[in-house]
């Protein structure tokens, strides 16, 4: 039976890994295409040719791409455990977070991870506030979506694993256990749930590859 | 259905950038009614990202009242409203809160599914609506800032780049009457306020986007011939007068 479902992703690529994600947690049979970011495939060229990026997730041959907009897709192409309220109210106020965290927090602390001196000392600023929003945000809850995993929990997840590693690479500390106890209890609950980390990349892995860029930016200087 | 709205008061280059310390009294007496009243929009006159606003109501025929902000000197209500990005626009439904454009957009299409709808009722299509309004706001706004902001080389470049997205939808668009077919919707909504900015783009750039991209001249045609449009987008003369303005406050020639 050919499979409906292929993602087009690179492993240690969170905003692929937010797709599968989403995908696991529907129970949705997909099938994964690797690729090389360096080096990318004609087929993910034609299926993304105006930002040439991963993850392209591809239904009965048809293409979607950008993260955010596939996971919108999943949830409306797939009912079970829905990754969205039903009030359109609190469904603004997701993609709103879920935005908030594209647009600002992750490229702060993305940014906070591989940039020096002043510049870094700016991106960890507003990297902070970032995350005290968030902290703020998540007051009362177990997940950003409630009682269960939602869209912009899905979204948050390379500040439950990637942060973590990238913390490490470049010798900063940002997400601070005295200041977002809500944030690190929320990452707790959110590496219990079997989908996440079945298809979450090893830490080892990601620690070894984000070295390996380092080295390549250092010696480059 | 009679739609009843408080027209804009348009902020001419002439008014003071600091408005009287009066205002600020009369708007926090305002602020407990406008909590709790229906609908209003906090928006600016001259935002493409409010028309987008304005324009999705105007569409589903849906009342609210419309305030214009002092950018300059933010209102308390807005600063509560937004207290994350601080900005316009934002959309208070019953003093609940939505903020950026295209979530408000999706958000009256949600509230009020019963008429003219926005999106398409198929998933793929919706994603793919979804994906090029998406693109407008990640590209036409920067894109069109740096026209008239830059000079020189750096301004041949932003040229370039603007062309270069003209070029993108206007492929999307094809020989259809909307981007999403036969129905007005998203994208055509996300991109038409960007319209009005066009001659201010062509007398501070010499880009002419009817040359670079002819398609798109008819659907504009099209699209202002629609009330709700016709009514949001400001005279691109008054847009124009603004952009020169903002240039002089920036000491930008």
């Amino acid at each position: 039976m050919a499979v409906e479902v292929k993602v087009f992703r690179s492993w240690g690529n969170p905003f692929s890994y937010r797709v599968e994600l989403a995908l696991r947690l529907k129970g949705v049979a997909y099938e994964h295409i690797e690729e090389d970011l360096s080096n990318k495939s004609t087929l993910l060229l034609d299926y993304n040719p105006v930002h040439k990026k991963v993850p392209v997730l591809l239904h009965h041959g048809k293409p979607i791409a950008e993260s955010l907009l596939i996971l919108e897709y999943i949830e409306e192409t797939w009912q079970e455990n829905p990754i969205l309220p039903k009030d359109p109210r609190e469904r603004a106020v997701a993609r709103f977070w879920c935005r908030f965290l594209d647009d600002k927090c992750l490229v702060a602390l993305w940014m906070s991870c591989w940039t020096e001196g002043e510049t870094q000392q700016n991106f960890m600023e507003q990297a902070k506030e970032c995350l005290h929003l968030l902290e703020e945000e998540l007051k009362g809850k177990k997940f950003f979506g409630g009682d269960s995993i939602g869209m912009v929990d899905i979204a948050a997840s390379s500040i439950a694993h990637w942060l973590g590693v990238l913390e490490e690479v470049a010798g900063i500390s940002l997400l601070d256990e005295e200041k977002y106890p809500n944030l690190c209890k929320w990452t707790e609950e959110f590496l219990k749930s079997d989908a996440v980390m079945e298809c979450l990349p090893k830490r080892a892995n990601l620690l070894a590859l984000f070295q390996t860029r380092k080295q390549a930016i250092s010696s480059v200087k | 259905m009679p739609l009843r709205v408080k027209a804009p008061r348009p902020l001419l280059p002439t008014e003071p950038i600091s408005p009287p310390a009066t205002k600020h009294r009369e708007r926090s007496i305002w602020m407990a009614e406008g909590e709790n009243k229906g609908l209003v929009l906090l928006d600016f006159w001259v935002s493409p990202f409010g028309q987008r606003c304005r324009i999705a109501l105007a569409e589903k025929g849906v009342e609210y009242e419309y305030r214009e902000e002092n950018l300059r000197d933010k209102s308390p209500l807005l600063l509560k409203s937004n207290p994350v990005h601080k900005k316009i626009p934002v959309l208070i439904d019953h003093g609940r809160p939505v903020c950026e454009s295209l979530n408000i957009v999706q958000y009256i299409d949600e509230k009020w599914p019963d008429r003219a709808p926005l999106l398409p009722a198929d998933s793929y299509a919706r994603a793919q609506a979804r994906f090029w309004a998406d693109l407008v706001d990640k590209k036409m706004y920067e894109s069109g800032t740096k026209l008239w902001k830059l000079k020189g080389e750096a301004q041949e470049e932003a040229k370039k780049e603007f062309i270069e997205i003209l070029k993108l939808l206007e492929g999307e668009l094809g020989d259809k009457k909307y981007f999403g077919g036969d129905t007005f919707g998203l994208v055509d909504i996300a991109l038409v306020p960007f319209t009005a900015w066009f001659y201010s783009y062509e007398a501070c750039a010499n880009l002419s986007a009817e040359k670079e991209a002819p398609k798109l001249v008819p659907w504009v045609k099209r699209c202002r011939e629609r009330e709700s449009v016709s009514k949001s987008l400001p005279d691109p003369l008054k847009v124009y007068e603004f952009v020169c303005f903002l240039k002089k406050v920036y000491g930008i020639e």
